[in-house]
């Protein structure tokens, strides 16, 4: 419990800006924030990349996922300025402004893979990493790999089945990812 | 008519594209020049009497603007309490929230205050070092307690804390006892958690420059939110819009208008600056409302042959401190329990009871699954009593294919009678036990019994009531433009509602779904409209949708007609132009609605009158019933306690699929859910009904490792109450899990009668389970 009082430096420098430089989406990008924002606020209220969501803030539901530095984390339990000089992407990233979808978005709408569509953000950065790292994943691994992040409306199978299709489709030469 | 080109195919989710690019829009996704960030001051306890606030250090924090209590939201408010959402003559009248808690606080989690300020950082920091002067007082957890008579009050000023009393039955249950040759009594104690979308509830809402006010909420009901939002802050309902962005899921959670609606409406106008408002994980588990507890009591008798002749008993429901919507759930869930089976007597005493918790209102299933839990628990007795299997006592009680539409003694709460629309319940029976292969179970289990692995089968079903009305609005208008947009109160949530409409509109404009663009709970464009609930959307919406398209083709057809001199039967409507059929000659939508919308002083082509559109509120007589049929095989680990779901297969009948891929994504979403009625979610509190989960690592919800591939296969016996058939889905899939895998685990565990009468059933539940089984057998 604090005390009440939120200037000066009894509450360790969390409202204390910063400016914090990153690089989001292979574009390098500042802005200033407190101490205490988190990297999925800074992206999205900050850098107004809102893509990426908010589903509990205390790192269970996987919906803030991003990537740094190639790996999945959740955008709530890490500081923006922890992120300093990183490497961060983002749904935004995934496929090109005014091109297709990438494979793996494309065929998350091929499998009906999303409802509301409120954690298939981190749902598709967490699963970037898995596609990447384990190309030959069957279902019970993917299951697993996805253990980190809800979903209330889909049931995970036919999200199960849009990654299914994107490591085969990876296999036989696509990007997959 | 025109053809079916869309409606029944798989088409591609409009709603994706944008979805998968980080593009959407959600509440929080939205900001306002000079916006302001609540955060509320919640009650700490489950019942205390509010003395006094101690606001002074929260306002000298910078960056706070105000910070406000019921009694500084006066000059704004016509009522300091929310309005009763469902027409009641019973309820009394106290029985809603308060806007924010006025002098008692009646669970932890109430919202008391509102600090507005500059970031939600520093509101959640003033908010966090508010004082509350209270007095506590005795909070009541327990529901049983709870409605003695010498349970302490909930309330205070309330004469007691049964809200409501009421009976559901019919024929002579005591006479169907006398005849009975078993009879068997269960205790069931059914708890459903919260609703828990991944996206919460929130609001911005911005006041403009005449006293006025836009509201983007992430609701379920944006015109109901709109009625209440008028009466409550006494606005001219042109002066408030209602608009709901994207929305990450609802599950019931979002269908009310909540007291952080109100004040954050409220806040607008009187502080004249936009008010911005998310919720937060914590906050969900707090104060948006749950499903949680039902207790049911039940006797049922049978024939010697295993066929039920009555049922008797009493149900308590855990309404929570407050009474915000009806006792819809506590009725739909006692006129749920017969099903899809003839029950000839009935008879059952309800009261809903209130406890120092938060309201409970419909989560996904709406009373439906402790319905259907209750009664499939109770053949799973019967048939261990009677000695027959429990697959034959369901065939034996099945309503007939040839009794269809067969018509129940029991109403619905509008009224009308509660009758079967269409559907064959035995052959859905049949096909899940092929689907699960039954007749293979045996071998499937003496296999694994060799490897050492318990591995047992379930079967259930349930019936769902859908399409509830009275009515959903729709209008279909071809633009200036050419472009077509759908327009309607219907409101989306994740289930694909957009892109059903624009195939329904699709088929009778002659185009792609793609290029129908569908615009939903927006009151600024549509004035009637009721909302996302009840798995009505695609038959009521849809129906509307259906016939305002059809309205908007016969005209188009008949202008077409007069432009190119042709005969209105000559022509089709075929990729966004009318054509005489089987010539190259035509004229595109563009070229019609111009001519519909005429040129200053000409006069419009004779008969028509202006504009190329149609708006219809299409009104149901009644609920149309989709029956589902479900079958899991468990594996059970007898020395943790842990339940492996090894195969799971659900038939349901849709009366007809718009969209069977969306159909069968809502059948998986909705077992998903069940899966976790049954195992997994548990709304704890401790003894001073404090709440004790209150996060997602507390709280399970399902997550991918623990469910199995489900086998979903759709059922079509098209409803004849609406024009394209349809029965809703959206909630269907959650109501027969529990009781399939209770019935599953016991069968794994050689334990029968229904022993299990508890979800959602955990470890140490099992293993008392086992327990009591090796006392029994010493």
């Amino acid at each position: 419990m604090n005390d009440g009082t939120m200037t000066g430096d009894q509450d360790g420098g969390a409202a204390q800006r910063f400016d914090v430089t990153m690089t989001v989406n292979g574009i390098e990008r500042t802005a200033s924030c407190e101490g205490r924002r988190n990297l999925v606020d800074f992206l999205r209220h900050d850098l107004h990349l809102t893509g990426s969501h908010v589903g509990c803030e205390h790192g269970v539901c996987g919906a803030c996922t991003v990537l740094v530095d190639d790996h999945a984390v959740r955008g709530c339990l890490m500081l923006a300025v922890q992120a300093e000089g990183r490497r961060v992407e983002t749904i935004e990233g995934l496929s090109p402004e005014d091109g297709p979808l990438s494979d793996l978005p494309r065929l998350f709408a091929e499998q009906y893979a999303l409802q509301c569509g409120f954690c298939t953000p981190g749902i598709l950065m967490t699963l970037r990493e898995v596609i990447r790292d384990t190309p030959d994943a069957g279902e019970t691994e993917l299951r697993e790999a996805l253990s980190g992040n809800l979903c209330r409306c889909t049931g995970y199978q036919n999200i199960v089945d849009a990654a299914l299709a994107a490591l085969a489709l990876m296999r036989d030469g696509g990007e997959g990812a | 008519m025109a053809e079916r080109r869309y409606i029944g195919q798989s088409t591609p989710r409009v709603e994706d594209d944008a979805l998968l690019r980080g593009k959407a829009r959600f509440v929080d996704d939205l900001t306002a020049p000079g916006v302001l960030h609540a955060a509320f001051l919640r009650s700490p306890v489950a019942h205390a009497r509010l003395l006094g606030l101690d606001l002074e250090e929260a306002r000298a924090i910078p960056g706070v603007v105000a910070i406000l209590t019921l009694a500084d939201l006066k000059d704004v408010l016509t009522e300091e309490r929310l309005p009763l959402q469902f027409i009641s003559k019973t309820l009394p009248p106290d029985i809603t929230p308060y806007v924010l808690a006025k002098d008692e606080m009646l669970y932890v989690g109430e919202p008391v205050a509102v600090v507005l300020a500059d970031s939600r950082a520093t509101a959640e920091d003033a908010a966090s070092i508010i004082g509350i002067d209270l007095e506590e007082m005795t909070p009541v957890g327990d529901l049983r307690a709870a409605v003695e008579p010498d349970a302490p009050p909930v309330c205070s000023t309330r004469a007691g804390n049964v809200c409501e009393a009421f009976e559901v039955g019919y024929a002579d249950v005591d006479a169907a006892f006398r005849e009975a040759a078993h009879s068997v009594r269960l205790s069931m104690n059914q708890h459903r958690g919260g609703a828990h979308p991944i996206e919460g509830r929130g609001i911005l809402a911005e006041p403009d420059a005449g006293g006025g006010l836009v509201v983007r909420s992430s609701t379920q009901l944006a015109h109901e939110a709109r009625a209440f939002l008028v009466a409550l802050l006494d606005l001219d309902e042109n002066r408030l819009r209602v608009v709901t962005p994207d929305v990450g899921g609802g599950f019931g959670a979002k269908f009310l208008l909540y007291p952080e609606e109100v004040v954050a409406s409220a806040a607008a106008l009187l502080l004249g600056r936009p008010v911005k408002w998310i919720e937060d994980r914590r906050e969900h588990f707090l104060a948006a409302i749950q499903e949680r507890d039902q207790l049911w009591e039940i006797e049922a008798a049978c024939d010697a042959e295993g066929r039920l002749l009555g049922v008797r008993g009493s149900m308590i429901h855990d309404a929570g401190a407050y009474v915000p919507q009806g006792i819809n759930l506590a009725y739909n869930a006692v006129t749920a329990y017969p099903g899809p089976y003839v029950l000839p007597a009935y008879h059952m005493d309800v009261r809903v009871g209130m406890t120092n918790k938060v309201p409970t209102i419909p989560v996904r299933g709406a009373g439906y699954p402790e319905g259907t839990f209750a009664m499939e628990r109770t053949l799973d007795a019967l048939a261990a009593r009677v000695g027959i299997d429990r697959v034959e006592i369901r065939r034996r009680n099945l309503v007939p294919a040839e009794s269809i539409p067969y018509a129940t003694p029991l109403k619905s709460r509008s009224g009308a009678g509660i009758t079967y629309d269409s559907g064959d319940f035995p052959a859905l029976l049949d096909q899940v036990l092929e689907a699960i292969d039954h007749a293979g179970f045996e071998a499937r289990r003496a296999e694994a019994a060799r490897a050492g692995r318990r591995l047992g089968i379930g079967v259930a079903c349930g019936i769902k009531g859908t399409g509830r009305g009275p009515y959903e609005s729709a209008i279909v208008r071809v633009g200036r433009s050419g472009k077509v947009t759908v327009f309607t109160g219907a409101m989306p949530m994740g289930q694909g509602l957009k892109t059903a409409m624009a195939q329904i509109c699709g088929d009778a404009l002659g185009l792609p779904p793609d290029r129908i663009e569908v615009i939903c709970g927006d009151t600024g464009t549509i004035p009637l409209g009721i909302g996302g609930f009840a798995s009505r959307q695609t038959v009521v919406a849809g129906s509307s949708v259906a016939r305002a398209s059809a309205a908007v083709r016969e005209k188009a057809i008949r202008i077409a007609a007069h432009l190119l001199e042709a005969d209105g039967g000559d022509i089709e409507l075929v990729d966004g132009e009318a054509r005489v059929k089987g010539t190259n000659v035509g004229i595109d939508l563009r070229a019609i609605a111009a001519s519909a919308h005429g040129s200053p002083g000409y006069a419009l082509p004779p008969g028509v009158d202006p504009g190329l559109e149609a708006s219809e509120n299409f009104m149901p007589k009644g609920l149309t019933y989709g029956m589902g049929a479900h079958a899991v095989e468990v594996a059970v680990d007898e020395e943790t306690g842990l339940v492996t779901l090894t195969r799971y297969a659900v038939v349901n009948d849709c009366g007809r699929a718009i969209n069977p891929r969306m159909v069968e994504a809502q059948i998986h979403g909705g077992v998903v859910h069940g899966i976790g009625n049954a195992l997994f979610e548990y709304m704890d509190y401790d003894d001073q009904a404090q709440p004790v989960t209150t996060t997602l690592a507390d709280y399970l919800m399902v997550t991918a490792p623990e469910v199995p591939r489900i086998d979903v296969r759709i059922a079509e016996y098209p409803s004849p109450l609406n024009p394209l058939g349809v029965k809703g889905v959206g909630e269907a899939g959650c109501l027969p899990v529990a009781p399939a895998i209770a019935s599953a685990v016991e069968d794994a565990l050689g334990v029968r009668e229904a022993a299990i009468q508890r979800v959602p059933l955990s470890p140490p539940d099992l293993i008392d389970l086992l327990r009591a089984r090796a006392a029994d057998a010493a």
